[in-house]
């Protein structure tokens, strides 16, 4: 290929250079050029270095379906590999070089691999390593693990950073009565005809320019249409969004599209992104997305300086570049007759290879005047040259087989097999394309009523056709969404005028060829006939075995000459060996326009309770449970975090100790009916709870297995006030809605969220009514009396403070749960420890909170995890025999009712001085192996006990273990710790303390 | 992704509701037999083509909904809300 810039013509701003780098070099181009562009007009030929065999590549194409020019862009943190150069906008500064080449693309040691590239064929890697499944099946494995990492740095693309992406993408949402995809002849069309019926339109355009192949097409005629065009879509409000990509169409008219920000813009402005991910739902979508050109295979049709008809027609039309002095054409339909004339006309020799034996001779007399050579009945058999192409060894059709027609020199090889409609997007969608035997290739199956395909999407070739079908559908969209349009009438899909003649592959007998199907990941014609001969006669396995369309173009280049040749060595019709699902996305999606803003302290919200600032004020380390941020533990000075919660835990069951509990769940049930209500969702009775008296509740689910715990606060006959524990705070919530909705809606009850609107601190330990005493309006409301074990006062703390406390113990000491509305927050808590501080009391943290409710073996979400009945719990005695209840009958079902189920225990190391972790299987002593026979859920120290305590399940619970030594399996951590079963009630059994 | 007809919030992404379940299932009274409870919450119809399901509109009005779907082409053949009172009052809101 010996390519130059011509002196005039093509849409580039030959005022405008552009500096950029190629592989160490630096090179110049204009505004409006690709890479790919730019890069041949600098006469670079090798661009790339093949997937599996290191193969020299060039540019194949000018688009997304470009299979050779695979480079990588930018350097460090910003390196983006597998970047397409035909589709890769310059700008100034770009740096780009070769990949999957080593020292480079031009000299690549790993080209070596080509030598034996007859041992790497499809499935190599599964039967030299894996063994042939079955009888082989793994034998290989250990010498793949041994392999792998240098068969993998072998073979491959480009390699992405290491480093963390600085970029910043965007998520984005948006709405329109009709998205246009594509905005070429049909699409523009089909948005003005849109646009003019009343309607909002998005247009979408994959490139930096607007136009689709009026950019492609000679002279100043395309130009003034086009420029004609664009200026009605600006003046009727079209929202034209170019570097856009719609990759996906889904459900009810949404459509996933990415937005490329020029590189330039984002230089120049630190606050926008790089990319910008939308979602957009639109009432009506018509999809013009263009067709792209076939490849033939033939011998080393790979070899830089082989490329599309199509793709010369752009570089010299678009670009400015004529790519070859000598050319050689080889086609099998009329597409390549204005590329042949356009390039003839520019100046370079053209000898047109037509494979149909009856030439369309109002075509040929077109070109011939411009000096095309024109030959019928001959294709390409085999390209000669390794880094670039020199001659071109032709076949010529005997009328039923091709045999060898000798050889021409040539610097440039044209193919042109064909179109394939882009039927991707509709595919999406599940509609299946169909084979068109006429056109070859395949159609999009109907669509649903709101997607239309326009233009050569549809399968419609001409220009002036395109456009009439872009109105088409527009009018279409315009009428299904009650607005007046045009009735037009449709054109007929294909309009060439001659037919085009089947031509997939050029072979001649005897003569060895490496023809390649999918050059991205070099499938060759002899692998999918090694498919098929090893027995894979599904598409869907073909693709898996060869890797066929599962390179980063999925197949657009490839997939229906596999087809074509699957379905000979199957004696079948393309139609009848059918397709590959299309999938999105329709071309790559980085993952950070996936991740968006969604990333570091983003990715999920942070609820920070109202005491929050006062926590970290007092000397709080935090830590994060669930969603919330909690006060971890309350160093004091030089403590480590094991000192500091033993102290609190001490200090709290000595005399006093606070803790922040805002983030359980708060709902208040309230009605009429609210008794009613809670008496059928709590296992135990609610029935005759008196006001100003709270209950300990459990709740099951349908089958039986506990949803959650809590307590609940009768507040007057018909107002509770319900805690939830703070892991399923919002399903006990949707819970409630549900069955007052859909289950019981004759209840007379309304359940509100409160969980946000009140602050609650719990004030646990001997001294806490002391606390309370002080802070309190009128003490007396607090005694004994006024507040017994259960009891509830709705109170104001002192400066009138309105607050609601409830004498409720998780630590098994006295203790008393204070709420106040959320804004009050920091002024109870300057109150409280104020008052407790002089009594000797601390602020405590989850980790005390933890070492607390171990010691009395209560349960939290840790253990309520969706498996656990309530017996498990050894809350047994909590289901009221007397009442029926949810869950109440499916929790009698034997299995959930057996004795030998996993209960919950108390777990002691055998040797005091030992700990274990929490996470952990219990084995029995004489079969540390398998599932255990149990799990452990908490670990903390015992200041009570003066040793290391655990809680957790075991078979049978701790009544069977008794006496027995059990083994904490924990091979991986640490050793194998000795443990002894015991009640999981290990502190204060009689449960006195919390009487005071 | 498919977008729901909330009757109170209007057209919104699926992604602002959960999916609650079979919604043509009706439970049986708390004291009802132990075949009687298997049957509603563990037999389910794998239904290809219309089936009413409930969607709950978590991050919206929070009502319980009852949605027709198609489960081969995802088309919605009608939302409702679940209360049987409240859908009356919509339907009727004298
Ligand atoms: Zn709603």
């Amino acid at each position: 290929m010996t390519a130059r810039r011509l002196d005039a013509g093509g849409r580039i701003d030959r005022s405008h250079s552009l500096k950029f780098n190629w592989d160490g070099r630096l090179l110049r181009g204009f505004q409006g050029d690709t890479l790919a562009s730019a890069l041949m007009a600098n006469g670079e030929n090798l661009i790339g270095r093949s997937f599996k065999y290191h193969r020299p590549r060039g540019i194949m194409s000018a688009g997304v379906e470009e299979s050779g020019a695979l480079v990588t862009v930018g350097a460090g943190a910003k390196r983006d590999a597998n970047v397409k150069a035909t589709t890769c906008e310059l700008f100034d500064g770009l740096a780009a070089s070769g990949q999957n080449a080593w020292p480079n693309v031009r000299h690549d040691l790993g080209a070596v691999s080509n030598l034996f590239s007859r041992f790497l064929a499809a499935g190599f890697y599964y039967k030299t390593f894996m063994g042939l499944p079955p009888f082989e099946w793994g034998q290989g494995t250990g010498w793949w693990m041994k392999y792998e990492k240098i068969i993998r740095r072998a073979a491959g693309m480009g390699t992405a950073s290491r480093e963390p992406d600085p970029d910043a993408y965007e998520h984005a949402h948006a709405f329109c009565d009709v998205l246009v995809v594509g905005a070429g002849p049909a699409g523009i069309s089909a948005a003005l005809t849109a646009v003019w019926a009343g309607l909002d339109v998005v247009l979408v355009e994959q490139d930096f320019e607007p136009g689709g192949d009026y950019l492609n097409q000679a002279g100043p005629d395309a130009d003034a249409t086009r420029a004609k065009l664009l200026a009605e879509i600006v003046d009727a409000d079209v929202r034209v969004m170019t570097r856009t990509t719609a990759f996906g169409l889904y459900d009810h008219g949404v459509a996933g599209l990415l937005e490329r920000l020029p590189d330039q813009q984002i230089q120049n402005n630190k606050y926008l992104p790089r990319q910008r991910f939308w979602t957009l739902r639109a009432k009506q979508i018509i999809v013009a997305a263009g067709a792209l050109e076939r490849h033939i295979a033939f011998g080393n049709n790979d070899t830089p300086g082989v490329m599309t008809a199509a793709a010369a027609r752009t570089y010299l039309n678009r670009f400015g570049v004529l790519p070859g002095k000598q050319i050689i054409l080889s086609t099998n339909n009329d597409s390549a007759y204005g590329p042949a004339l356009d390039l003839a006309t520019a100046g370079a020799s053209v000898h047109l290879l037509d494979a149909r034996p009856d030439l369309p001779v109002d075509l040929v007399n077109t070109v011939a005047a411009s000096g095309v050579r024109v030959t019928s009945g001959t294709a390409a058999l085999k390209a000669v040259g390794g880094k670039q192409i020199t001659r071109l060894e032709t076949a010529a059709w005997t009328g039923t087989g091709w045999q060898s027609a000798g050889s021409e020199n040539c610097d440039l090889v044209l193919v042109s097999g064909g179109w394939s409609p882009v039927v991707n997007l509709a595919s999406h969608l599940s509609t299946k394309p169909v084979w068109d035997q006429d056109n070859c290739c395949f159609l999009p199956g109907e669509t649903a009523a709101h997607i239309h395909m326009a233009g050569s999407a549809a399968g419609i070739w001409q220009t002036r056709d395109c456009e009439t079908s872009g109105r088409v559908a527009g009018a279409a969209a315009a009428k299904a969404l009650g607005k007046t349009a045009p009735d037009i009438s449709k054109p007929e899909v294909g309009g060439w005028s001659h037919a085009i003649s089947p031509l997939y592959e050029v072979t001649v007998p005897g003569k060895k060829l490496k023809s390649f199907v999918d050059p991205q990941h070099d499938v060759t014609a002899d692998d999918v006939r090694l498919a098929h001969q090893e027995g894979f006669v599904s598409v869907e396995h073909l693709k898996r075995y060869t890797t066929l369309g599962m390179a980063t173009d999925q197949g657009k280049m490839g997939n229906v000459i596999g087809m074509a040749l699957m379905g000979e060595a199957l004696g079948k019709d393309i139609s009848d060996v059918g397709t590959t699902t299309f999938r999105p996305p329709y071309t790559p999606v980085s993952l950070g326009a996936l991740t968006g803003r969604n990333k570091g302290d983003h990715f999920r919200p942070l609820r920070r309770t109202p005491m929050d600032k006062w926590n970290l004020d007092n000397g709080a380390t935090m830590t994060e449970a669930g969603l919330w941020r909690r006060p971890w533990y309350f160093a004091r000075s030089g403590e480590t975090i094991k000192e500091a919660y033993i102290r609190e835990t001490t200090t709290t069951r000595h005399d006093v100790g606070l803790c922040d509990v805002t983030s359980l769940g708060k709902i208040a049930v309230q009605g009429p009916d609210a008794t009613e209500f809670l008496n059928r969702i709590y296992t135990n009775p609610f029935a005759k709870l008196p006001v100003g008296k709270a209950r300990y509740g459990i709740m099951l689910r349908d089958d039986g297995i506990v949803m959650d715990d809590g307590t609940t606060w009768r507040l007057s006959e018909t107002d509770y006030f319900m805690t939830t524990t703070t892991a399923h705070a919002a399903k006990v919530m949707v819970w409630l809605e549900e069955l007052l909705q859909m289950r019981w809606p004759d209840l007379k009850v309304h359940v509100t969220s409160v969980s946000e609107q009140w602050a609650g601190c719990a004030v646990v330990g001997p001294k806490s009514r002391a606390v309370l005493e002080a802070c309190v309006e009128d003490a007396a409301l607090v005694s004994n009396d006024n507040l017994p074990f259960m009891g509830v006062v709705e109170t104001r703390l002192k400066n009138g403070i309105p607050c609601r406390i409830a004498r409720i113990s998780f630590s098994g000491e006295m203790a008393s749960e204070v709420y106040v509305p959320s804004d009050y927050a920091p002024a109870m808590m300057d109150m409280l420890w104020q008052a407790a501080k002089p009594l000797g009391g601390c602020l405590y943290g989850m980790e005390a909170l933890g070492a607390l409710r171990i010691e009395k073996g209560h349960v939290t979400g840790t253990e309520l995890d969706g498996r656990v009945t309530i017996d498990d719990a050894g809350l047994g005695k909590m289901a009221s025999p007397n009442k029926h209840f949810i869950g109440s009958v499916l929790r009698q079902r034997p299995a959930m009712m057996a004795q030998n189920r996993p209960r919950l225990v108390g777990i002691f190391p055998k040797d005091r001085d030992q700990t274990f972790n929490a996470g952990t299987i219990l084995c029995r002593a004489d079969e540390v192996s398998g599932h255990g026979e149990g799990w452990i859920t908490g670990v903390t120290y015992s200041p009570a006990f003066g040793h290391w305590i655990g809680i957790g399940f075991i078979t049978g619970g701790y009544q069977a273990w008794e006496g027995q030594t059990v083994v904490v399996a924990d091979p991986v951590r640490r050793e194998n710790v000795d443990v002894e079963i015991v009640s999981p009630h290990m502190y204060d059994p009689e449960g006195g303390r919390h009487h005071g | 992704m498919i977008r729901i007809n909330c009757p109170y919030c209007g057209e919104r992404d699926h992604s602002e509701f959960t999916y609650g379940g079979d919604g043509s299932v009706k439970y049986p009274a708390l004291d009802a037999s132990m075949e009687d409870w298997l049957q509603a919450v563990f037999q389910r119809e794998n239904i290809r083509g219309v089936q009413t399901e409930s969607w709950h509109h978590v991050n919206g009005c929070r009502m319980w909904l009852l949605v027709e779907r198609d489960t081969m082409t995802h088309e919605i053949h009608s939302v409702r809300v679940a209360h049987p009172g409240l859908q009356q009052a919509l339907e009727d809101p004298s």
